[in-house]
């Protein structure tokens, strides 16, 4: 069947939930940040998807944003990870648990 | 178009198989390389779906230069890989906040999948497209007018920033002040 | 089979072997020019004036030993040539070499003489160069040894620097011709300015062209910007671990960038296939004039610069050409909005 605009909201949503997942269950805070990026594509893909649909260029106009906010935060993010690092020389999660009361 | 359908499945079943491999497997490097394949896919997807400009977009910006910064940084750190889990199973549905961490996972998928499938809403969208009309290949020129004009606010915002994104990053990881 | 097809299949066919044949005469080129310029003979002894020299170092090549450092990464030493050279090739997909061209009356309808014809044309070849920077960073990182490793991050540092002054001066051509297409950026380089001056953008955007030019260099890791696999400093940079055929992927993958740069470059600037005489359909011969003057230009270059250290090589990337690139767009833009009124 030709793919109508719920299949790719579909996609979007395993590819969300493949994110979601990753984010919760690994304990490596690269990973961690790569999980992140994919929930973000998830999000772009159903941007476009309803773009398409509604025959609008906005859809690929915010995506185009929200790329580029995706770029800043993981230059940020990259940049802590390696604060971090040499901090501790450890990249799980649990090694930073130093505020927990 | 049956091209379409072929390449709609085609690209969906390698992002979701790289998204699930990237998630699964130790290797941060190779994480990274998957993610990479993923994004190339998800470039098919957007030429799939009449995007060709967001398409090449997505392959200079994502897998070209933020995958090369994660690729720099994991090669930086020299990653180790995760210790490996004594025990598998107790590993995946373990202690207490990654067991209630991995029902809500599944919780949201049925959810998003229900909410986005329901019938009602499919129909709506889809009266509403018919009666705009879908759009044709987008031009650049469109896509352009469109950017500096309505969202010109949004446009000259991102562009500070990236800058304090970029000042942030080089004094966060700066070894002193 | 559709005529379409099969018509496609060919131009891909014959793009492939055009790519590989010009890298065969790329060596040649250069060893004898290299000797031209140091005033020896250059290879004279494999077939009529050395000639056959390239295909005895496919032979060479094809048959030494395969060899792979125990400790390096399998995978990754394994695909990294793999990259490099898929890049270098899929740049030229969509870049056009000729106007229309019926092959002397024996197609029923003109083809274009390019693969994919894209109206985003610009940005794939740049989008395509930016993902060569991984053949070279898992060669190094892959090869699990300190000189692929240093070589293989230099070289990946410097081609992410140069690839904003490359975007930048794209973008000042794209400023002038108002398209991203290829085809429309030579077609709109028709016609002469006082009936003989052709209307190359290289007349327009003479800073754009030399920012281009440098910044293709550096990108393609020649001299006088190949510190990184300078043989003095480094062994051989990235691909010391490599042999036989990966290391001649990665040679190719050189030779071929270069290619695409000229041609590139040609499209751009230097008017594609437009010549002062002759139809479009023997465009191609022009357009292969160009691309070998650049060519020339850039032997001539690395055998006659000294070549960059690297702090210098950054320095200037990031100081002095991306300044400049800079200006230029925002000169070309105030110009084209003036000049438009």
């Amino acid at each position: 069947m030709t793919p109508s605009l719920t299949h790719y909201l579909v996609l979007s949503a395993i590819l969300f939930a493949i994110g979601t997942a990753g984010l919760f269950l690994r304990r490596n805070l690269i990973t961690i940040l790569l999980s992140i990026e994919i929930m973000l594509n998830a999000a772009n893909l159903a941007f476009v998807a309803f773009g398409r649909a509604f025959g609008s260029v906005d859809g690929q106009v915010i995506v185009f944003f929200v790329i580029t906010v995706a770029a800043a935060e993981a230059a940020v993010g990259l940049a802590l990870v390696i604060a971090l690092f040499r901090h501790r020389q450890s990249l799980d999660p649990d090694a930073y648990t130093t505020l927990q009361g | 178009m049956p091209g379409d359908t072929v390449l709609f499945y085609v690209f969906g079943a390698v992002m979701v198989a790289a998204s699930l491999l990237v998630v699964a497997q130790r290797s941060p490097i190779y994480s990274v390389l998957l993610l990479i394949v993923s994004f190339m896919a998800l470039a098919g997807l957007y030429v799939v779906l009449d995007a060709p400009f967001l398409a090449v977009i997505q392959i200079i910006i994502y897998a070209g230069a933020i995958m090369v910064v994660f690729l720099f940084v994991v090669m930086l750190l020299n990653a180790p890989y995760e210790a490996a889990p004594a025990d598998v199973a107790r590993h995946w549905v373990g202690h207490g906040p990654r067991r209630l961490g991995a029902a809500l996972g599944v919780v949201l998928l049925v959810e998003l999948a229900w909410a986005l499938w329901r019938g009602g809403a499919a129909q709506e969208i889809q009266a509403i497209a018919a009666a705009q009309g879908s759009g044709a290949v987008s031009s650049v020129r469109e896509i352009g007018g469109v950017l500096f004009s309505e969202y010109g606010f949004a446009f000259e915002v991102t562009s500070i920033l990236i800058v304090i994104a970029m000042v942030g990053a080089v004094v966060l990881a700066k070894r002193q002040l | 089979m559709n005529p379409v097809i099969i018509v496609q299949l060919v131009l891909i066919l014959f793009v492939f072997t055009a790519l590989l044949m010009s890298a065969a005469v790329m060596v040649y080129a250069e060893r004898k020019l290299a000797a031209a310029f140091q005033q020896r003979l250059g290879p004279y002894l494999v077939g009529p004036r050395g000639l056959l020299q390239p295909f005895a170092d496919v032979l060479k090549l094809l048959f030494k030993e395969e060899l792979r450092p125990k400790a390096s990464d399998a995978v990754l030493f394994a695909i990294a040539p793999m990259i490099s050279a898929t890049a270098a090739f899929a740049a030229f997909a969509v870049v056009p070499f000729g106007g229309e061209t019926t092959l002397f009356g024996l197609l029923p309808e003109p083809v274009k003489l390019q693969v994919a014809d894209v109206n985003v044309a610009i940005l794939v070849v740049f989008a395509i160069a930016s993902m060569s920077v991984y053949g070279i960073v898992l060669a190094g990182w892959g090869s699990n040894s300190k000189y692929s490793l240093l070589g293989a991050l230099r070289s990946a540092s410097q081609m992410i620097s140069y690839e904003l002054s490359y975007g930048l001066a794209l973008a000042s051509v794209l400023v002038v011709a108002g398209s991203l297409s290829l085809t429309e950026i030579v077609d709109r380089q028709s016609g002469t300015w006082l009936g003989f001056l052709p209307r190359w953008f290289i007349f327009v955007q003479p800073i754009g062209f030399l920012v281009y030019m440098t910044a293709g260099i550096a990108e393609t890791n020649r001299a006088p910007f190949d510190f990184p696999e300078a043989e003095q400093e480094l062994v051989a940079g990235y691909h010391t671990e490599y042999s036989s055929m990966s290391f001649a992927m990665f040679f190719l993958a050189e030779y071929i960038n270069m290619v695409t740069v000229a041609a590139v470059a040609t499209d751009l600037f230097l008017g594609g296939w437009q010549g002062p005489f002759g139809s479009e359909s023997i465009g191609w011969i022009w357009f292969l004039i160009k691309v070998a003057a650049i060519l020339f230009f850039y032997i001539w270059a690395r055998w006659t610069l000294p070549r960059y250290r690297y702090d210098q090589l950054m320095n200037f990337g990031w100081k002095i050409l991306l300044p400049v690139a800079v200006l230029n767009l925002v000169a070309t833009a105030a110009g084209v909005i003036y000049f438009a009124r």
